[in-house]
């Protein structure tokens, strides 16, 4: 994974990584540097570029599962050059020309690139289920469901954790591990699943240690244009509301704007009246469907990639909308958590279908309200939980080996859950044990197609395929060099709720992401880089002031008067880091 | 009893808030304690005038909440004292300003004041009427929202008249309080000690010939410092000690009362020089200004490159507008408001344009930056009056070259050489005096150079000894009038009103404290906030090697070789300077001299890869720094901004969780370092010297828990603050996303029927 600076022109392998093509002269045309002429590589997992002209050499090396789609621009030209345009999920387009091949028979190398850019539609399989590497720990077991609710201290007296879903027959998008309310029998889950879109019924995301106030997920009750009631799901979100001695009051938090709710009436769908459900309050928190995000981050693309304007910057971004997205986002979650936190009162979270908006804010309030969840492993759990096992279409929303690029059903919801997890860690510098390195893996990794964490649509299906025993996980990779992804300035608050604020005077363009492929816009030094050094610092100060007691020790103890051990090494001063 | 204190002025009184005591039970209660209810005055402040049963409150959507007392005003401040026992926390404050309080502004700090309906008040009474309720918007951004609907009605109306008298209307400089606080303060003694204390602290003034020779030594420049002003007999408009090139002669001294003398500012390491002055008439038919140019040039290989500044950056007009534009942001005294504006607030920063103001003037200054230190010419910079943006540039330039200028007393030093002496008019351009006919020349042009130098902070952060809390200090700064620092416009003007103002006329000028002796304001422990506790020392080894003169861009040079041989009296250098007077004539300067074939935009993609080379080169804190243009590297400066608003405090967050973060490991790793001294184990003795530094590190937030702070800190503490999150308010309002072609808003999430799965 890592840039290899060695002379050849070829990339190092990974296992089972095979070169498909090789390029002689081919031109990349950096919209920074210019014109390079270089060695093109394609394998079955990346395309690898190198420009030996320059000092240092430059590479280009990316994994083919960034690529959105690759077209030809234009005809041959005069000079007999065709060229090709990449456009890439990760905020960028690369641009190659090439001769024309003599040899009309022989493929060109875009075309093999786009054979195994888009795998699924050729046929193939994705890289992930052939790389070989072997990890130190079997990480597929970082996340247990069972594990995770018993640290939230479940089951209990009023939640029990259900198997009904154990073979995925209630609903197929959810996991087998489901915690519901004690009083309700699996018979009744049931009945409550046919007034759910997709039978995803409301059961139990996280509870609060102290007031047992709880954050509850669903899709939207299946109302239609009729306004059909269920007297099942309405007992079931009473018993939720009872499950909460505190408060006699249920929050209910529909991620849509109203008008769209009630729109989905049309097709069956719609909100819970609060004529039907006593004592539930309804909020819309107008937060905008995929399609309005898809094209919101289309623009920001264009804003930012190759180069930003410098006049208008800001009236650019705020164009683009990007930003007053992630606010509504991060001001939906915040809501729930000061409902959840300073209201103790449970909360019930939906949108149409309960994988999108829902699983973005759940999974931001449980960041804000649980400091588990700002741990490195504790993150990891968090979207293996909310993210993975509640059906979250990852495949459908990326598109994985898909060369499909015009479908409708892709959308950057993930990438504004990480955003937002990044301006929270903005807001609050020391509260996150994750850095921004971290951040950036897992999106560069969500499109990679390298690790199958993020492969497929649901549990289900990830069962189906055997990812775990097929492919190896993020986090394997990520937890064998966790020094890599650690905040040094890191204080473990434990159970200190975070609550961000969501003006526009505090949230900013992610550029470490969005704009890191501009090196105008790259620090000459890594962000922490003084911070770790810090660290080192105090590390071989406390080494060595062991060292020196231990040896006080020995020597007091025998009384010989060898000197000659001592490590007279000098220390250089906190301050002179450079 | 209630017709006494409701309705004032006829009408008015709609209490429609929630306070913690009832009119009447003020009334009964505080009406005898009225005399206790003085702020502790200072030396020299007298009450004017004052009103009890004053009702100061915020206004938020949920509520609204005020607090009873008394409201003064003084020859000082306009002092609110709150009829509520102080608490204990809140006298133990841990950044607290001795000169005044939370609930104090001084009367150069008011900025605006309103009346009722948001009508901006400009002068005093109109047939005795008085608005119900007043709002104060401060200089430091502080919004202040008083009720005088329950005070009596004469000390209402007094109260009023004698704010708006004291704040909005004419005075002379003498009314200011510097002069009744020196008379009346012990401070700090002897003038004479008060500077030996600054010298020892290394402050330097650049008051004496011994302040500029040493600076020009120092940077190994070689020019003559004029001393013979040290009466202003050359010009009240010259500094009392300046330094020009060596070949400027005592007859162009005295000429156009110091217009067109090039002040030299510093030196490069190579022997070229920065360069100001202001510009000369246009009418002048003499050749002074070409004299000028050849002394400017004769400093370094005959090569000079000038900058009219006028023609390039903003007027000081412009900025003032900008940045008047700028300031509303913040100052909320509504929150339904403030989340109102929240929406447009990107675009709302870029019409106002301060940002791209900061963006040019930077930019000018690695323009300049680039000619020193690329193409080692001289450069002489230039605008009318010379002290203006010259300063900001000059200065700019200076931090990004030279490290001194970096740490805490070398940007004093700076200020004091290029500000104060350097003749910024101050008094002019805050308008502390609100003369009628200075009106036009206010403009916040020092706060603009202090935005710059927070931008070059937060981009190099470890560059920097003082922190941000300093500069947002130093910026409130300039509004408290007590400092000679930013009362005067220029020298002579200082000079001669302290002299005159002093009670000891004939023997010494009055004895006013410098802004830098920040212990008027601060004590020690609020003073360590001052310093950056991740700033880079200077590695001990390097401070006595200077690279050396080098001629090493000579073949840059348009210029034949034999031009270096000839003095430039005749010959190819005079062509080229009567070239250049005619491209004077028509004020198009910004041009190189010796190749005036150059344009401005070849210049900026110059500058662009004049900042691209020098990125890719490794990082060093102690050498030349620039800044980074581009739009998202240019931002708020959020402490001084957002500090007093509420709602976007980020309660356990903010840059302070970080420096208690590191402030703790610095304390653990001095620990160590003590530990290993115990220990026997020998340390050098540059490890002696480098450790004391790091006591000064905020230790004083580390020892709170940083949960408990706010990303207003240290200006404002949580304590009486909920710990309740903000929620936008004009979040039902819901967001209009325009422009979402088709109807994408109204589809669903699954892409419609076609792609159902």
């Amino acid at each position: 994974i890592q840039v290899l600076r060695d002379s050849k022109e070829e990339p190092q392998l990974l296992p089972k990584e095979s070169v498909q093509d090789m390029a002689k002269d081919v031109t990349y045309i950096c919209p920074y540097i210019g014109a390079l002429r270089g060695t093109l590589t394609v394998t079955n997992y990346r395309l690898f570029f190198k420009c030996m002209d320059r000092e240092p050499a430059f590479v280009l090396d990316l994994p083919l599962g960034v690529v959105s789609r690759v077209e030809k621009i234009g005809g041959a030209s005069s000079r007999g050059e065709v060229s090709y345009g990449l456009v890439c999920k990760d905020i960028r387009n690369l641009r190659f020309a090439h001769k024309q091949m003599e040899d009309s028979l022989r493929k060109s190398i875009f075309e093999i690139l786009m054979k195994f850019a888009f795998p699924v539609s050729n046929g193939l399989t994705i890289f992930a289920f052939e790389y070989g590497q072997v990890y130190p720990e079997n990480v597929w077991k970082v996340y247990d469901a069972q594990a995770e609710y018993k640290r939230q201290g479940l089951p209990n007296e009023s939640w029990r954790i259900t198997k009904v879903n154990d073979h995925y027959e209630l609903c197929d998008t959810y996991p087998s591990t489901l915690v519901v309310p004690v009083n309700i029998p699996d018979e009744e889950l049931k009945r409550v699943a046919a007034f759910r879109a997709k039978g995803r019924i409301p059961v139990l995301s996280w509870i609060h240690p102290e007031s047992q106030a709880t954050v509850i997920r669903c899709s939207q009750p299946m109302v239609g244009v009729n306004g059909k009631r269920s007297k099942d799901d309405e007992k079931y979100l009473q018993t939720i509301m009872d499950a909460n001695a505190q408060s006699h009051k249920l929050f209910i938090f529909d991620a849509r704007p109203s008008v769209n709710a009630a729109a989905n009436k049309m097709k069956g769908g719609g909100y819970e009246s609060e004529d039907a459900y006593q004592n539930a309050e309804l909020v819309f928190l107008d937060i905008h469907n995929i399609h309005v995000m898809r094209e919101s981050l289309r623009k920001l693309k264009e804003v930012v990639y190759p180069n930003i304007e410098e006049s208008h910057w800001f009236s650019n971004l705020e164009s683009t909308h990007w930003l007053e997205h992630i606010k509504l986002i991060l001001a939906g979650a915040l809501r729930i958590a000061d409902k959840v936190e300073s209201g103790k009162t449970s909360v019930v979270v939906h949108c149409s279908d309960g994988w999108d908006r829902t699983a973005q804010l759940t999974s931001l309030a449980m960041v804000m309200l649980d400091g588990h969840y700002r741990t490195i492993r504790g993150f990891q759990v968090l979207l293996e939980k909310e993210w993975l096992s509640f059906g979250h279409r990852f495949q459908l929303r990326i598109g994985h080996g898909d060369k499909n690029h015009t479908d409708a059903d892709r959308s950057p919801v993930f990438l504004q859950f990480i955003d937002c997890v990044w301006q929270m860690t903005r807001q609050f510098p020391a509260a996150f044990e994750f850095n921004e390195y971290f951040l950036i893996t897992i999106l560069d990794h969500l499109y990679s197609c390298l690790f199958g964490t993020f492969m497929c649509n649901s549990e289900q299906q990830r069962v189906k395929e055997e990812l775990p025993k097929k492919t190896v996980s993020l986090w394997a990779y990520i937890n064998s060099q966790p020094e890599e992804f650690t905040n040094p300035l890191y204080v473990n608050y434990s159970n200190h709720v975070l609550f961000p604020v969501v003006s526009m005077r505090h949230l900013e363009l992610w550029v470490g992401y969005y704009i890191r492929w501009n090196p105008r816009m790259r620090p000459q030094e890594p962000v922490h880089q003084r911070y770790k050094e810090l660290l080192a610092k105090r590390a071989e100060l406390q080494k060595r002031v062991e060292e020196l007691q231990r040896e006080v020790t020995n020597r007091s103890a025998s009384s010989s008067s060898e000197r000659a051990g001592s490590p007279t090494r000098s220390i250089t001063p906190v301050q002179t880091f450079v | 009893m209630l017709s006494s204190l409701g309705s004032v002025g006829g009408k008015s009184a709609k209490p429609s808030f929630v306070s913690y005591v009832t009119p009447e039970e003020i009334k009964s209660e505080k009406e005898p304690s009225r005399k206790e209810k003085h702020p502790d005055l200072l030396p020299g402040e007298v009450v004017f005038c004052s009103a009890s049963t004053v009702l100061k409150y915020t206004q938020d959507d949920l509520s609204q909440r005020g607090v009873f007392g008394a409201l003064l005003c003084t020859n000082f401040r306009v002092s609110f004292v709150s009829d509520e026992a102080p608490t204990e926390e809140m006298v133990r404050t841990l950044f607290k300003n001795k000169l005044y309080g939370e609930n104090d502004i001084p009367l150069s700090c008011v900025d605006n004041i309103y009346g009722d309906k948001r009508k901006l008040i400009t002068g005093g009474l109109v047939k005795n009427k008085y608005p119900s309720k007043i709002i104060i918007h401060c200089k430091d951004l502080r919004v202040f929202q008083f009720s005088l609907s329950f005070s009596k009605e004469e000390d209402a109306k007094k109260i009023f008249q004698g704010i708006v008298h004291h704040c909005l209307e004419p005075k002379s400089l003498r009314c200011l309080f510097a002069f009744s606080y020196c008379e009346n303060t012990s401070y700090p003694g002897s003038y004479s000690y008060c500077r030996e204390h600054l010298r020892k602290k290394q402050t330097v003034m650049f008051d004496s010939v011994e302040d500029w020779t040493q600076d020009m030594k120092r940077t190994k420049g070689n020019c003559r410092v004029v001393s013979e002003n040290s009466n202003f007999e050359l010009s009240p408009k010259l500094p009392q000690y300046f330094i020009v090139p060596t070949n400027v002669s005592d007859e162009d001294l005295t000429k156009y009362q110091g217009k067109g003398l090039p002040m030299w500012c510093w030196s490069h390491h190579s022997g070229c020089a920065l360069f100001k002055t202001a510009s000369i008439p246009l009418v002048q038919e003499d050749n002074v200004c070409c004299r000028m140019l050849t002394a400017v040039a004769h400093n370094h290989l005959y090569s000079v490159k000038t900058e009219d500044l006028s023609d390039t950056l903003p007027t000081v007009q412009d900025i003032l507008l900008s940045y008047n534009k700028f300031k509303q942001f913040f100052l909320i005294d509504n929150t339904t408001e403030f989340w109102m504006s929240d929406m447009k607030w990107f675009s709302s920063l870029d019409n106002c344009g301060w940002l791209d103001i900061i963006r040019q003037c930077l930019q000018k200054a690695v323009e300049v930056v680039e000619s020193l230190e690329k193409e080692n010419t001289n450069v002489l910079i230039m605008e009318e009056g010379g002290s203006d943006l010259c300063c900001v540039v000059s200065s700019l330039v200076q931090l990004m070259l030279d490290p001194y200028y970096r740490t805490l007393l070398g940007f004093q030093s700076l200020v004091q050489k290029e500000w104060v002496a350097g003749g910024h008019a101050f008094l002019d351009r805050s308008n502390h005096l609100h003369l009628k006919d200075k009106v036009e020349s206010q403009s916040p042009v020092f706060l603009l150079f202090l935005e710059c130098v927070w931008q070059l902070q937060q981009q190099h952060g470890p560059a920097f000894q003082f922190s941000e809390t300093y500069l947002t200090v130093l910026s409130d700064s300039v509004h408290v009038p007590v400092f000679t620092t930013f009362l005067f416009n220029n020298d002579s003007h200082r000079d001669s009103l302290l002299r005159a103002e002093s009670p000891h006329t004939q023997r010494s000028p009055l004895n006013c404290p410098t802004v830098w002796d920040w212990s008027v304001q601060f004590d020690c422990k609020a003073q360590d906030l001052f310093t950056n506790p991740l700033y880079t020392e200077k590695p001990k080894q390097d401070t006595s090697v200077r690279k050396s003169y080098r001629p090493r861009h000579l073949r840059q040079l348009s210029l034949p070789s034999s031009a270096f041989k000839t003095p430039p009296k005749k010959g190819f250098f005079k062509d080229e300077a009567d070239n250049l007077k005619k491209i004077l004539g028509v004020k198009r300067l910004s041009r190189w001299m010796l190749s005036p074939s150059s344009d401005s935009p070849q210049t900026s993609s110059s500058v662009r890869e004049f900042y691209e080379a020098w990125q890719t080169k490794p990082l060093d804190y102690h050498g030349l720094l620039l800044p980074c243009l581009d739009g998202p590297s240019i931002r708020v400066w959020m402490q001084r901004y957002l500090r007093w608003i509420h709602d976007v405090q980020i309660l356990g967050g903010g840059p302070v969780a970080m420096l208690s973060k590191v402030s703790e490991i610095l304390g653990e790793v001095q620990e160590l370092q003590r530990q290993l001294d115990r220990h026997g184990c020998t340390l050098t003795s540059n490890h002696k010297g480098a450790r004391p530094r790091a006591k000064t590190a905020a230790a004083v937030i580390a020892a709170r828990s940083s949960v408990r702070l706010s990303s207003s800190f240290p200006f404002v503490t949580s304590r009486n603050w909920s710990f309740k999150p903000a929620i936008p308010t004009s979040l039902l309002q819901s967001l209009m996303v325009t422009g979402i072609p088709g109807n994408l808003a109204d589809r669903e999430d699954d892409g419609g029927p076609e792609s159902l799965v």
